[in-house]
């Protein structure tokens, strides 16, 4: 690596950093900052009164609590997907692999209809769940099941190539030492893949945070029950109140900011631990 | 952030781990954990892609042929293209002089620069149909003199496409950025030397080893634009025939409980997600294959 002094042999550093600054300030900071000059033409009384009405409360636990759990679904299942494509093969498995990212690829409007269509009174998973007592169209749970839905590739694709790296030597000393076969991926493999892990964790969690799309149609939208945040916003500008919306906004913006930026460290991390340089 | 979408050089590594004891777990724990995880593959992923179809042929293909015939439909199309077809270019001449910039130079800041490129991964894609109304709409900061000039941008064609600019803006830079610092510069430096200029550096000597990369991008990057929902609902206005893109079409269906039509166009957009992950799957093969070679021809 060489140090800012160095001579540059490459052309075009101040053409392309330049319009690269121009370009991010045009389309992206500019519009966002708009968002908190925005917001700080409210009084904070005002602001607070805004963003804790009991309807947009109940739109924080809902959107946050559901992510989470989508979350830590996809963690879990997500690194057993991961695991099978890595490590057994079988039939089938180029496809499936193909189509983990389908999350990735499909429009979330039609993820939307088309996970309401299944989990519908008469759907193909929603007539078995509903005699059990299990309803998940227009309910909260609908909105876990969207979410799980969108984040899944998230895990897959940030713990699968560090599966893939992994050396069997490690397995083997372990296991030439004596380690069960449970242990040596509690105590060898896990500690390896955490930091991938949690990456993956949080870039479905974020990503389940600011979902819109797939998560209306599904959700059923019923305020206090089923309405996540996102929601509120669009509900606030449909009334043409742009402050109220605005300031739900800048909340969620703020989140997003943070959740970035631990994003950015647990990448690091994951980098220092496997040393690959991603 | 983008991690989880960039061009991995997999191939099957089954083998290497099946091939020894100690890295195999015995068939009943073997056959437990692939029969969870493509029972969930099935549930999650496999039947809400049948389902579209199912759903969208369901009344046969006379009604799934008026559906998409349609007037609004196919304006709907053309919408979308177009937003695509403006955005797409945008973000690659972005990406490419982005990722240059930070892949073949050091300076100040730069991490923060990167972080600051992540952003439109992790803003609702609500908040980005907001931020455009701020500042276009018309109690916006540009609002007034727009409509003395009567420009529209809010409600009508140029927010879409800003908004489908500002979603997909990462997907190249992000791409890119990895495959160039893993490349370095000595070849650069070296045609430089040899008296080549910047465009013909980057044409003949940075191009053909990012190409692979670069189609990556662009293809994410189409998928996503042409896809969008939340941050074009915002800006569309939902004026049929006019300000309907593909999704949005499919929402307006859904919600006036034409649902065999609403299935039909949205089986449009599975297809291109079908498409779009065919390609994906084909440029991951043409990658690994071109790799390999060059690994070859070092050793």
């Amino acid at each position: 690596m060489s140090s800012a002094r160095t001579f540059r042999v490459l052309p075009g550093f101040n053409l392309t950093l330049g319009y690269t600054l121009a370009y991010l300030s045009l389309i992206i900071l500019v519009p966002l900052a708009a968002v908190f000059l925005k917001t700080a033409s409210l009084s904070f009384e005002q602001f607070w009164a805004i963003v804790t009405a009991e309807r947009v409360v109940a739109s924080y636990k809902l959107s946050f609590g559901a992510s989470l759990l989508a979350a830590a679904i996809n963690a879990v299942f997500g690194l057993m997907l991961a695991w099978v494509l890595v490590r057994y093969s079988f039939p089938g498995k180029k496809l499936i692999d193909a189509l983990v990212d389908l999350p990735f690829a499909l429009p979330t409007a039609v993820a939307g209809i088309a996970l309401t269509a299944l989990y519908a009174r008469n759907g193909w998973l929603g007539q078995y769940l509903e005699p059990l007592g299990i309803q998940v169209a227009f309910k909260p749970l609908g909105v876990l099941v969207a979410l799980v839905f969108i984040g899944l590739p998230f895990v897959v694709r940030t713990v699968q190539p560090i599966l893939e790296d992994l050396d069997t030597e490690l397995e083997e000393a372990a296991a030439s030492l004596g380690a069960q076969r449970w242990q040596i991926f509690r105590h060898v493999i896990l500690p390896i893949l955490l930091p991938a892990l949690l990456t993956g964790f949080a870039l479905a969690f974020a990503r389940a945070v600011g979902e819109y799309g797939s998560v209306i149609f599904i959700a059923g939208n019923l305020p206090m029950v089923s309405e996540i945040t996102p929601l509120m916003i669009i509900t606030k500008l449909e009334q043409y109140d742009y402050t109220g919306a605005t300031a739900i906004a800048s909340v969620m913006l703020v989140f997003s900011f943070t959740l970035l930026l631990i994003i950015n460290g647990l990448q690091a991390w994951t980098a220092k631990r496997t040393g690959r340089d991603r | 952030m983008a991690g989880a979408t960039t061009l991995q050089l997999g191939g099957d590594h089954a083998a290497r781990f099946e091939s020894r004891q100690a890295t195999r777990e015995t068939p009943l724990v073997k056959w437990t954990i692939l029969g969870i995880s493509l029972l969930f593959f099935a549930i999650f992923l496999l039947m809400p892609l049948l389902a579209v179809f199912v759903e969208a042929l369901r009344k046969g293909w006379g009604t799934y042929a008026i559906a998409l015939t349609d007037p609004d439909a196919l304006s709907a199309v053309k919408l979308t293209l177009l937003a695509a077809v403006i955005a797409v270019p945008l973000n690659l001449v972005f990406g490419v002089a982005a990722a240059w910039a930070i892949a073949k130079f050091e300076f100040r800041g730069k991490h923060f620069l990167i972080t600051l490129i992540d952003l439109p991964f992790s803003v609702s894609p609500v908040i980005a149909g907001l931020i455009y109304v701020l500042v276009f709409g018309a109690q916006g900061w540009f609002g007034p003199w727009l409509s003395e000039h009567d420009i529209r941008i809010i409600f009508a064609v140029p927010g879409i496409v800003l908004a489908t600019v500002f979603v997909t803006f990462p997907f190249v830079v992000r791409e890119l950025i990895p495959l160039m610092e893993a490349q370095g510069k000595e070849e650069e430096e070296a045609a430089v030397v040899l008296g080549a200029n910047g465009w013909q550096v980057f044409w003949h000597v940075t191009l053909p080893n990012i190409k692979w990369g670069l189609m990556y991008g662009v293809i994410l990057t189409n998928a996503r634009a042409m896809g969008e929902f939340g941050a074009v609902s915002v800006v569309s206005g939902h004026i049929r025939g006019q300000t309907n893109t593909l999704p949005l079409h499919v929402e307006i269906l859904y919600n006036e409980y034409q649902f065999s039509a609403a299935f039909a166009v949205a089986s449009l957009l599975a297809l291109l997600a079908l498409v779009t992950l065919v390609i994906k799957s084909w440029v991951e093969h043409r990658a690994a294959l071109a790799y390999r070679d060059s690994q070859d021809t070092v050793s």
